[in-house]
């Protein structure tokens, strides 16, 4: 019987000692960075200090920095929902095998280097070069190119074409748990279409909009890549700043804290929403 | 089931078109006979994909990316198996808070895991080296393969490693002729997406690779910080069909919406 209690932790001894040395300690280490000096030509000093914290909840440039994540990420969420809540219904109400082509068709790029992706946007809309801005301009539609890099709108259409695929996901995932009856009844009963959508559907698939929102704000609020190609040096978010702060400037410490932050910041809006989300469905699905 | 109206099929239009548009502009764009960003109109060129050999950088990043991703995928699977069977089988006090755990990689943000990595590798020798990317990627793609071993060792009847035990069976054959045969869709599938997600990872991996350990994704990253060209276009464009090469080969192994759908569930 020993041996039978010893089992579950004995077959799980490779994954423990694998995160406990590669994700545990290595995030310890982190937060312990934040904490450190930094000096253009001491380098890191490793001692104790709220240097770094104090900079970042004082200086205005890191509260700039981090409410424009934040709205970027908010921005993506709402942006997601507008657009893949809709897709998603009207999805599941194809017929097979459209269905299933289209379903491969949105997801797909989810697996679809993130890079590539954003290279398209850069493509499309990149200053005077950009192939919509060069036909738009040639038809004389607009006389300069539209503002695309570098600009907020920028990352936010690109990121959440990079993240749509998590809210159709999110919310075909609860469309699946529909029965089809319930929306025959209130057809029978003399709703209208729209009736239907607003009364019976969403109220149903609320939960999936609202994880899939979750997961797009948290993602969104996280993201380098994008941002970092779309923004360049010029339009910072938390991400690309953290990422100037260790590979440019070099400032480790201030760098630590920048993502120590934003990751305690996203944790705490994960968890409340979550939360909250859980609560007010809690009696209705549970 | 009632059908979509035109307005409905008009909408599915444009966001399809919205979804595709950057996918596609990167692949036409490679196809370009100019030195620069447009269009093949009139004729088509291979002469960027050509291109491509006179930059070794990119062609030795393209097979590191390749070892990195079959390698990390490899390990990460093994490591899942016992954790999966541990996980699935048993009810023991400090379940809940190992699966989140190892669920870890998928909730913290890259940058910071990247951050982490970087102080970490630096401090004990490892900063820039293989063997850090290699840990680095166990550690990402550990959630995804774990994800499927659970979902087929969950599935798994076990009358039927009960019925071998009774016929005389040692529980390491068992094991090796009963469980392990059982759950190998799922250990296939679940490295196949750890492949995909090591392959692609960008974010993280810019942190810890140094030039000579630089991944494909992190090449184009740097490259296309620096100018956009048609080069970079025609790589994108091998990546794009490699990746959509492999989507339907796991689509019709494993099929993609149970591939994709199971992620929520579990990864929250």
């Amino acid at each position: 019987m020993r041996a039978m209690k010893a089992a579950p932790y004995l077959l799980s001894t490779p994954a423990l000692l694998l995160f406990g040395a590669i994700v545990v300690v290595p995030l310890a280490m982190t937060v312990a960075l934040s904490f450190h000096d930094w000096g253009q030509y001491k380098g890191i000093e490793p001692v104790s200090i709220l240097k770094n914290w104090h900079e970042v909840f004082t200086d205005s440039y890191f509260l700039e920095m981090f409410w424009r994540t934040f709205r970027i990420a908010l921005l993506v969420t709402l942006l997601t929902a507008v657009l893949g809540v809709p897709e998603a219904y009207i999805l599941n109400r194809m017929r097979s095998p459209w269905r299933g082509i289209f379903l491969l068709v949105i997801l797909g790029p989810l697996l679809i280097s993130v890079v590539a992706r954003t290279l398209g946007w850069a493509l499309l809309f990149g200053g005077s070069s950009g192939i919509v801005n060069k036909a738009l301009m040639s038809m004389g539609v607009i006389s300069s190119p539209l503002p695309f890099m570098f600009t907020e709108t920028g990352m936010v259409v690109a990121l959440a074409h990079v993240l749509m695929p998590y809210m159709v996901l999110a919310v075909w995932a609860a469309l699946q748990r529909l029965d089809p009856q319930i929306e025959n009844a209130a057809v029978a009963l003399g709703a209208g279409p729209f009736t239907v959508v607003r009364r019976i559907v969403l109220p149903q698939i609320m939960p999936g909009i609202l994880s899939g929102g979750v997961i797009v704000f948290a993602l969104a609020a996280s993201a380098f890549a994008t941002p970092a190609i779309i923004g360049g040096r010029r339009l910072k978010v938390a991400s690309t700043l953290a990422y100037d702060e260790f590979l440019n400037t070099l400032n480790w410490p201030l760098g630590a804290a920048v993502a120590v932050l934003l990751l305690l910041a996203l944790i705490a809006i994960v968890v409340a929403s979550s939360r909250l989300v859980e609560k007010r469905y809690a009696q209705v699905f549970g | 089931m009632s059908r979509n109206g035109p307005l409905a099929l008009a909408f599915h239009a444009l966001f399809v078109t919205f979804i595709l548009a950057p996918i596609l502009v990167v692949c036409f764009v490679a196809f370009t006979p100019e030195g620069y960003l447009s269009f093949p109109t009139d004729r088509w060129s291979l002469r960027w994909f050509h291109a491509i050999g006179r930059y070794p950088e990119f062609i030795s990043a393209f097979w590191r990316s390749l070892w990195l991703g079959a390698l990390s995928s490899a390990i990460a699977v093994a490591i899942s198996v016992p954790a999966a069977l541990a996980i699935a089988r048993y009810r023991f006090p400090g379940r809940e808070v190992m699966t989140t755990l190892f669920m870890s990689p998928l909730m913290i943000p890259h940058v910071v895991l990247g951050i982490a990595f970087l102080r970490f590798f630096t401090q004990i020798g490892l900063g820039g080296t293989f063997t850090g990317l290699v840990l680095a990627h166990i550690v990402i793609v550990l959630p995804f393969a774990l994800r499927l071993t659970l979902a087929s060792a969950v599935g798994l009847d076990r009358s039927i490693e009960h019925a071998a035990v009774s016929l005389g069976a040692s529980e390491w054959t068992v094991l090796k002729r009963i469980t392990l045969p059982l759950v190998l869709p799922g250990l296939v599938s679940g490295w196949a997406l750890a492949f995909i997600n090591s392959f692609d990872e960008v974010t993280m991996t810019v942190f810890i690779a140094a030039p000579g350990t630089e991944t494909l994704p992190v090449r184009m990253f740097l490259y296309i910080q620096d100018n956009i060209d048609p080069l970079v276009t025609s790589v994108s464009a091998c990546v794009i069909a490699i990746t959509v090469a492999a989507l339907v080969v796991l689509d019709r192994a494993y099929g993609l919406e149970r591939l994709l759908v199971g992620r929520n569930v579990h990864g929250r």
